[in-house]
């Protein structure tokens, strides 16, 4: 299944990109086609966004990296490893090296805001007194240390993001991937959001951000970061600042 | 190393969380396993006390050989040197007719019967005990002693412990059969407990999944669940056999009082305890296990 062309790292660049994508596309059951022949790599501690209108594939995408997602066809490559030909069992952990956050952000409500963040940290066995002293850093970094007790549906919608963002990071990704991290909110939050993902990708972290807000898109386009543009499933152009 | 023993007591942290926060439901499901598990494990300590009755007596088969009331002291000679030459017969005993009379105005309540006959109705006796436990020798002894002059009457003892030995057989297969169908019950109750945990905590399943949980680490919450009510199911078991033996031991004790016996009804050993512990908590892991291989695949995160 591999083509081993695809397979191996691509030659120009000395070190291995974070991720790569070539020729994937995705077919769900059913026949509809949500990404056709995509092919980009992305360099480690880069930002790259994601831009199209909703149904052009951008969530599609992001689900490819982590494997919640298979290709259908291509081969899909984080720090080299091939995820798209990956076994069940060495999936889990690939998630502990991503840091995900969703478009639904998918909190526990049976549980603190503390102990939302607390858990990647649980499930990869980390010793408690260390876990509970990280899980409370990422909550500082967020600047939501003084709500650490509230249960995640009574935090405001922004709260909710950074919360969302706070799991993300509690176990210090190499990738970073969001799924329209600012949706829901308005600008004002919205402008705080980016600027956290700016943090991360100032120290370092490779940050993929999934977005339709042409706004916020073309700020940081100025900038400097690399945007895809996704229509129908095509990656149609690739805009580079840099 | 230290990672997988975190792992471990999180699991268990996380599995007692959950019992506790539905206690009464808990409760009820340990209960239910516990009153399940009594029945055959009651059937059994009776089975047990039934065997420690038959077991003196199925361990020394006798025979008795009653002779004629004319029979002469030749005849009698004639008996005790057959049974010096039989293989079969390991020791004899000679109860003569008067001494036979004797022992039994000592048992109580015979005296007045026995003081009212006008001469002794008992035959002298040999008491046989045999060599081995195979019917078939005792009974071509029976029959060779039975031919010899002025024998009246051959009594094989080994009939009744015969009969008594099927019985407990027969009771033992009960036991096994309906111990097997509480056992499946108690494999479908975990079961279903299993199923209703999995399905109030998808959203946990789901979302740990996304951030890096190994299938492992969600099963093994569930795993402990089903160990834990079946072991407590058995706890309960064992408490209420415990409850139940010494409020029957109360009667009992008087009754065998009675016989001038101080007959009690004796509980299961330690190791039995906990072999049925051990037992009870492996079809908890089985309901889990099976429940969990059935259900945990269908919540993939999307």
């Amino acid at each position: 299944m591999a083509d081993p062309k695809t397979a191996s790292p691509a030659p120009a660049a000395a070190q291995t990109p974070a991720i790569s994508f070539s020729n994937v596309s995705k077919r769900y059951p059913g026949g509809y086609e949500a990404l056709t022949a995509v092919s980009f790599d992305v360099a480690p501690g880069e930002l790259v966004f994601i831009s199209g209108h909703s149904g052009a594939g951008k969530s599609t995408l992001l689900k490819l990296v982590p494997a919640i997602e298979r290709a259908s066809a291509g081969t899909v490559l984080v720090n080299g490893q091939n995820v798209s030909a990956m076994k069940r069992g060495a999936i889990p952990y690939l998630r502990r090296n991503l840091g995900l956050i969703f478009q639904d952000q998918k909190l526990l409500n049976d549980r603190s805001a503390f102990d939302n963040v607390l858990l990647p940290l649980q499930l990869s066995g980390s010793a408690p007194a260390e876990a509970a002293r990280r899980a409370r850093a990422a909550l500082d970094k967020v600047g939501l240390l003084a709500r650490e007790k509230a249960i995640p549906i009574t935090l405001s919608g922004g709260e909710q993001q950074r919360l969302c963002i706070a799991r993300a990071i509690v176990n210090r990704p190499g990738v970073l991937l969001a799924d329209e991290p600012t949706a829901s909110l308005d600008a004002e939050y919205a402008a705080e959001i980016m600027a956290m993902f700016k943090s991360f990708h100032d120290v370092g972290v490779t940050v993929l951000i999934a977005t339709h807000d042409r706004a916020l898109i073309e700020q940081h386009r100025a900038q400097g970061a690399r945007v895809l543009h996704l229509d129908h499933g095509r990656l149609a152009a690739e805009g580079v600042g840099a | 190393m230290r990672a997988w023993f975190h792992q471990h007591v999180q699991s268990f942290r996380t599995t007692w969380v959950r019992l506790a926060q539905s206690p009464l439901s808990s409760a009820l499901n340990v209960l239910v396993i516990g009153v399940a598990l009594a029945l055959p494990l009651g059937a059994y300590a009776l089975l047990i006390n039934m065997q420690r009755i038959a077991g003196p007596l199925a361990a020394a088969p006798e025979m008795s050989v009653f002779m004629a009331a004319d029979a002469a002291p030749a005849d009698i000679a004639a008996v005790a040197t057959a049974l010096k030459a039989a293989p079969a017969a390991a020791k004899s005993r000679f109860v003569p007719r008067d001494q036979a009379l004797a022992e039994l105005k000592k048992a109580e309540g015979m005296g007045d019967i026995l003081a009212s006959l006008q001469s002794n109705p008992l035959p002298d006796a040999y008491v046989i005990e045999l060599a081995g436990k195979d019917p078939l020798a005792a009974e071509a002894l029976g029959r060779d002693l039975a031919k010899l002059p002025k024998v009246a009457h051959v009594q094989l003892d080994s009939a009744f412990i015969r009969r008594l030995d099927a019985l407990l057989g027969l009771a033992r297969i009960a036991v096994f059969v309906l111990a097997s169908l509480l056992s499946v019950g108690l494999v479908a109750v975990t079961f279903n407990t299993i199923r209703l945990q999995i399905l109030t905590l998808r959203d946990e399943i789901e979302v740990s999944k996304l951030i890096g949980a190994t299938n492992a680490f969600i099963r093994r919450p569930f795993f402990y669940l089903g160990i834990l009510q079946g072991g407590l199911g058995g706890v309960t078991a064992l408490a209420i056999l415990a409850l139940a033996g010494w409020l029957m031991n109360v009667e009992i004790a008087r009754l065998a009082a009675t016989y001038g016996s101080d007959f009690h009804l004796q509980s299961l050993r330690w190791g039995d305890a906990a072999s049925f512990l051990v037992f009870a908590a492996g079809l908890g892991w089985t309901g889990a296990y099976l429940s969990v291989s059935k259900h945990l695949w269908q919540i993939e995160p999307r």
